[in-house]
């Protein structure tokens, strides 16, 4: 068996990770061992973003960081953890630049200023870009080439940790399958980062890579750590519906309503936004949690498109001005059969981004010693709904705080073998394969329209429990989950150790989603349609020795 | 309901080529990934393969060879009238099924 020590263990290797690991390093660290599921820097939410990225930078007009947390805090509906929120557009501004020295990019005017536009959200020019759809690419290509720089930094691509070690109370280090070998893998670490993204995986329609199954959360609480908002999914509401496009990101239209002002229509071609409460006009102003909302009523009201969606029409816009905001992406649409000009295209809400996630304090630091989180995994910035473009940053800035206090992490406790001896034997007996009648496969398909269709933009009190009750099931069937032979590359052992953490997430929405008996940002209850002041606080989620998962106001 | 047939080499290493044919569905700008991902949820769950974006084209994971010509599984679309051959890519070394050691050396264990 491989054993690994280091002094920071980094669990994923998207830009939060990759910058955690930076800063790791440039803070000291003499090892840094920077992990993925996929491949380092290829996997996780930051090279599927595609635009903006949120910093009061002041390039297009006067702004200050305060300003831009007054926007978070707005878009937060009142639950916003103000420390996380502040850490988070302080320093934005700082590693944009920083981005910008390491030759990310960024769009810039003829003056030779940043260009910044105004996302849904903002009170003024804050989102800067680099075109065309290529913010997420160049972001982690420039994070990828950074780390790749620095000899203390050890990657590993196809490495899913499966379970967090605990000595004395303390976050030791971890248990890992070697994806190619099928063969466990222990790593000691003084000092663990989550750094594992999201959960929007575990939805069936989702915007995210396939590694975003929720599994830092269910590691997080497995070792003892607390979660934060988890009920707040946040529902992109324009995610590309129809026709099949590929070659393209789900969530693209978004910048082109920025430029170019489209139009969201119901399925007779009625405009239906003014309806909830937008005062939307030509610009896009409209949040997203009430853009969500808004379509998901409208489809359940029997006005959808045809796929159960929406129409985005751009067919009022002049053929040059769509050529001049869409650069060669319109040659990327043609492929797909896709001319704006001459008719719309359906979207509909996916799901795109997670605000809950792991407590932690403004260094990044869990409760339990020893383990850190940083990026989307963090919970608490964002609160019931994410401000448009404070995902890059909160990969950034919380990734580069998280590095930087792992490195300076003094050990609690030591490795100790026996205490990963359970983790590595259920690897080397799953590796073994075993006949079933049910494949962790199909039942994390069936778990994705589960929670798509009864834990999704619009919940109610039966369809919550619903859920809960079949998740219960899921999870007493995941011991009998059939896995195919042959320890290499073998899909049917990752997907059940993805199943497990999965599993433990969708819980953790769940019950959240059922105990927050009102509406509040992307938490939306068609049986409790306002927002109540006896909830204007956040619910945190735990999990019992026994391995039940509960939510609570109480804190 | 039109389907579309994969003829997919299979097993791990330096095992003889050996090929497996599937049948599955086929839908109007449906993608070689769509098919790969339907084969592993309904028919074979031990299918290898990499993917991770799932179709936005940005994580460059999911290159393979279809009919001798190398190219991205997630772009490329399925067609109904004849049997698509897919390999692992050439040039690598195949580790199982349609996964080659595509990570660079320096990320490897």
């Amino acid at each position: 068996m491989t054993l690994l020590e280091t002094d920071v263990l980094i669990v994923g290797a998207g830009g939060a990770g990759m910058y955690a690991a930076i800063s790791a390093a440039r803070a000291g660290a003499e090892r840094v061992l920077l992990i993925d599921k996929s491949l380092v820097g290829r996997g996780g939410a930051t090279i599927m973003a595609q635009m903006t990225v949120a910093a009061a930078l002041a390039e297009e007009s006067a702004d200050d960081w305060r300003l831009h947390l007054d926007d978070t805090l707005a878009a937060g509906r009142g639950l916003c953890d103000e420390t996380l929120a502040s850490v988070l557009c302080e320093e934005a501004p700082t590693r944009i630049r920083e981005m910008g020295e390491w030759q990310v990019g960024w769009a810039r005017r003829d003056t030779g200023r940043i260009a910044q536009v105004t996302a849904p959200g903002h009170s003024r020019p804050r989102c800067c870009y680099v075109d065309f759809l290529n913010t997420g690419p160049a972001v982690a290509a420039t994070l990828r080439r950074q780390v790749s720089r620095i000899d203390s930094v050890r990657r590993v691509s196809n490495l899913t940790v499966t379970d967090l070690v605990i000595a004395d109370g303390a976050v030791v280090g971890a248990v890992a399958l070697d994806t190619a070998s099928g063969e466990p893998v222990t790593i000691a670490a003084t000092a663990t980062i989550i750094a594992t993204g999201g959960l929007t995986r575990i939805y069936r329609r989702n915007s995210a890579s396939a590694n975003m199954g929720g599994d830092g959360y269910a590691l997080a609480l497995m070792a003892g750590a607390s979660l934060v908002d988890m009920e707040f999914v946040q529902f992109f509401p324009i995610g590309h519906l129809a026709p099949r496009l590929v070659g393209m990101d789900p969530i693209m239209w978004d910048p082109f309503r920025y430029k170019l002002g489209g139009r969201l229509l119901d399925g007779a071609g009625n405009e239906f936004l003014a309806r909830y409460g937008s005062t939307e006009t030509d610009a896009y102003t409209t949040p997203r949690d009430i853009a969500s909302y808004a379509i998901t009523q409208e489809v359940a009201a029997g006005r959808g498109s045809p796929h159960g969606g929406v129409y985005l029409s751009f067919e009022h816009v002049p053929a040059t001005a769509l050529r001049e905001a869409f650069g060669p992406v319109i040659e990327r649409l043609a492929r797909n059969g896709i001319d704006l000009a001459r008719a719309p295209v359906e979207v509909s809400p996916i799901a795109h981004y997670h605000m809950g996630g792991i407590v932690v304090d403004k260094h990044m630091a869990s409760a339990v010693p020893g383990l850190y989180a940083a990026g989307e995994a963090v919970g608490g910035a964002n609160g019931a709904n994410r401000l448009s473009g404070n995902a890059i940053p909160e990969a950034m800035v919380f990734g580069e705080r998280a590095g930087r206090s792992a490195a300076s992490a003094s050990r609690v406790a030591g490795w100790r073998d026996s205490a990963a001896a359970e983790a590595v034997e259920r690897i080397r007996e799953l590796g073994e394969g075993r006949p079933g009648n049910v494949a962790a496969g199909g039942l994390l398909d069936e778990l994705r329209a589960l929670m798509g269709d009864d834990v999704g933009p619009l919940r109610n009190a039966a369809g919550l429990a619903r859920a809960l009750a079949r998740l219960g099931d899921m999870r007493a069937a995941l011991g009998d989950a059939a896995i195919a032979p042959g320890r290499e590359c073998n899909a049917s052992l990752a997907d059940w150790f993805e199943l497990r953490a999965s599993l433990i997430a969708a819980e953790a929405v769940t019950r959240a989603a059922l105990a927050r008996r009102e509406s509040r940002g992307a938490h939306q209850r068609a049986d409790f349609p306002d927002s109540s002041p006896e909830f204007a606080k956040s619910q945190s989620v735990a999990m019992e020795l026994a391995g039940s998962v509960t939510a609570g106001f109480g804190r | 309901m039109k389907t579309a047939r994969l003829s997919i080499r299979r097993g791990t290493g330096d095992e003889p080529a050996r090929y497996e044919e599937f049948s599955v569905p086929f839908e109007d700008g449906g993608t070689v990934l769509d098919a790969l991902i339907w084969i592993r949820a309904q028919r074979d769950p031990s299918l290898a393969m990499r993917y991770s974006c799932i179709s936005a084209n940005v994580c460059k994971e999911c290159t393979i060879a279809v009919d001798g010509k190398v190219v991205y599984a997630c772009t490329t679309r399925l067609v109904a009238d004849r049997t698509m051959a897919l390999d692992p890519l050439p040039g690598k070394r195949r580790l199982r099924d349609l996964v080659t050691e595509t990570r660079s050396p320096r990320e490897r264990l």
